[in-house]
């Protein structure tokens, strides 16, 4: 009985929530954009998890990609590689599949951590002020003055080549963005009602944010983050391309074209002689970004409250 | 605020930036031994171990930290960054300057042709909030936001050059490259476009224009998508608000009202992406001019970064960031000018 009370007591506080969430599905449903995206990205998810089904690991460590020789030439899609071979001999295919689990690795480290300090610091500028905000929004100024992928590009060059440095640079490039909207929807929760009230009644400034701006404050920039997979998997895409990822064995998409990056233009008699080098794993490259985005334009339409009911 | 109080102000408040920027590139620095930072000033690798020492003694590499940031900041700013190795063993300073006419003229060509298709699109797409023209715009920028600009350039390479045997990539072709380099040639401003004109060679300027056409059409597709969403928005604001039922109500026509009182208005806020647009510009050369083999500065640290040449690579960021904080300072200013609520604020 008491259990029972309990859960329509539940029901009741989670109900305006329910009724948003049904319609926040019920917009999903009517926006063929996102169908489209959400797709895409389970469509990758799927490879990504089936990865070692659909490309046998040969390595004890599976993502460095297996090679067939040492050649220097790529070879064209045949029966053996069906989607040919870079520059040294890399399987195309294999680093495709496994690349996917890099794009997501990359995508949810890069942003997961960002997120992390961008809401710690974020929330703890907004709530105490005064210098801790000072200090912090001059920091963000500095990151901001630069624009991403060229600070990227010169911290992975300081740090040296490998995929850690491209993740650290990333992260350090990505989380003053979080930090902001964070610091902005705190101040704005900092001077409600309720915030007044938890002071008054003795809350410490911990339970304060934890119990009271954080779960208010959180989900713009929890949006936002989820939003960003695609631009940070693009920008380490270039920064591989420009030969900065994580070596040449390495299953990543833009290390891939990397590799045969002194055969992309093909031969003088035929530009397009090794076109499978740049143009298959520059498909995947840009389908997964292309999910994200489709997702993120139809979200912003639809999570915002202002154009929301429209 | 007067207009002069908030154009000093905000001249006032570049001079934290700026040692902002200079004090990020410095501290990126400090992660190399002041061994390793010497080497940056040196050509070649020298036999004698001395020879770094005095480099140390000479450049102050070893001296307290804000000593050396002082030293460095005064050495950097009159122009020495040290020696570009990937660049054949010149100035960081000499290779920025080389390459910044050829950066130039490629920017010069691309920021009208995107602010031109994106403020079209924009309207367009505002104007048919919702109608088939509105989803098929909507649907072409997300395109254009999720391609790897590396890609797009190899694509368009693939058809124009491969395909259809256009044009070659790099600046000139073989023939007018021999004609500019030579001694009766005078390179005014090393922008091919306005030299060949300056010289009486209009075949020069076409032969440029030609190599130009691929890499600003590049660089097009993969950032008009940011003014087309502004526009869009901007417009669809605008296009809500009272004066425009207004001037509907006296019985303007629909192209009168658009194109004489909400286009007018609405591309305000597209002045303030100017500077989120200069930053997807500097990114975009630095790809763009490595597929295109373009030999601009983009192209000269793509270079650097692939034979992780430090000196080369931190010139070209603390450059880089120069610019573009003088692009937000003039975006700023020019805001205020424009719209007079900024600098009552």
């Amino acid at each position: 009985m008491k259990n029972e009370s309990r859960w329509d007591e539940f029901k009741n506080r989670m109900a305006p929530t329910i009724h948003e969430l049904k319609f926040t599905f019920r917009r999903i449903k009517e926006s063929p954009l996102s169908i489209i995206g959400i797709a895409i990205i389970l469509f990758f998810a799927a490879i990504a998890i089936l990865a070692p089904t659909l490309a046998p690991p040969v390595n004890k460590d599976p993502y460095v990609m297996p090679h067939d020789g040492w050649g220097r030439v790529p070879v064209p899609p045949s029966s053996k590689h069906i989607f040919g071979t870079t520059s040294g001999q890399y399987d195309i295919f294999y680093g495709c599949i496994w690349g996917t689990r890099t794009a997501f690795r990359i995508g949810f480290q890069v942003v997961g951590v960002s997120l992390l300090i961008g809401v710690l610091l974020g929330s703890i500028s907004g709530y105490y002020g005064g210098i801790i905000d000072e200090v912090m929004m001059r920091f963000t100024d500095i990151i901001y003055a630069f624009p991403g992928l060229i600070l990227a590009m010169a911290l992975v060059v300081a740090f040296g080549r490998s995929l850690d440095s491209v993740l650290l640079a990333l992260v350090l490039v990505g989380w003053p963005t979080y930090a902001r909207v964070m610091r902005g929807e705190v101040l704005k929760i900092k001077q409600t009602n309720y915030v007044e009230a938890a002071k008054a009644i003795g809350c410490s400034d911990f339970r304060i944010i934890i119990r009271h701006i954080l779960p208010n404050s959180i989900y713009p920039v929890l949006i936002m983050a989820s939003l960003d997979i695609g631009a940070v998997v693009l920008t380490a895409a270039a920064l591989s391309f420009l030969g900065l990822g994580a070596g040449e064995a390495f299953a990543d998409w833009g290390q891939l074209i990397s590799n045969s990056r002194d055969y992309i233009m093909g031969t003088a008699s035929n530009p397009l002689a090794y076109w499978h080098t740049w143009l298959i794993p520059g498909l995947f490259i840009f389908t997964f970004v292309l999910g994200w985005n489709l997702l993120g334009d139809a979200f912003r339409d639809i999570l915002d409250p202002t154009i929301r009911r429209r | 605020m007067g207009m002069k109080a908030y154009v000093m102000r905000r001249v006032l408040l570049f001079i934290p930036t700026l040692l902002g920027v200079t004090l990020l590139i410095f501290a990126v620095l400090q992660i190399f031994t002041p061994e390793e930072r010497a080497s940056a000033y040196i050509m070649g690798t020298p036999k004698d171990p001395s020879v770094i020492y005095r480099v140390i003694e000479k450049y102050h590499l070893n001296d307290p930290i804000p000593l050396q940031y002082y030293y460095w900041l005064t050495r950097a700013l009159s122009g020495d960054l040290g020696i570009a190795r990937s660049a054949g063993n010149i100035p960081v300073s000499v290779a920025l300057l080389q390459g910044i006419p050829a950066t130039l003229e490629l920017v010069m060509f691309s920021i009208p042709s995107i602010a031109i298709l994106g403020i079209y699109l924009g309207v367009k797409s505002a104007v048919n909030r919702d109608k088939a023209p509105d989803h098929i715009i909507r649907i072409f920028s997300i395109i254009g936001w999720s391609l790897p600009t590396f890609w797009s350039a190899l694509i368009l390479i693939a058809i124009f050059y491969g395909g259809l045997n256009w044009v070659s990539i790099g600046r000139l072709s073989n023939e007018a490259y021999a004609v500019v380099t030579s001694s009766n040639f005078i390179r005014y401003t090393r922008m091919n476009t306005i030299d060949g004109l300056l010289n009486g060679q209009l075949w020069i300027t076409i032969d440029a224009l030609e190599h130009l056409v691929l890499p600003v059409v590049n660089l097009t597709i993969v950032s008009v998508a940011l003014i087309v969403r502004v526009m869009r928005s901007s417009m669809l604001e605008e296009l809500s608000k009272g004066y425009v039922l207004t001037a509907k109500a006296k019985g303007l026509s629909n192209d009168v009202v658009i194109n004489k009182h909400v286009k007018r208005n609405a591309l305000i806020p597209v002045i303030t992406v100017t500077g989120v647009l200069t930053a997807g510009l500097l990114t975009g050369v630095v790809i763009t001019e490595t597929v295109f083999n373009y030999k601009g500065i983009g192209y000269f640290a793509a270079h650097a970064a692939l034979q992780m040449d430090i000196p080369s690579v931190l010139g070209f960021a603390l450059f880089v960031g120069l610019v573009y904080s003088l692009a937000n300072l003039i975006v700023d200013i020019t805001y205020a000018y424009i719209d007079p609520r900024i600098r009552l604020e």
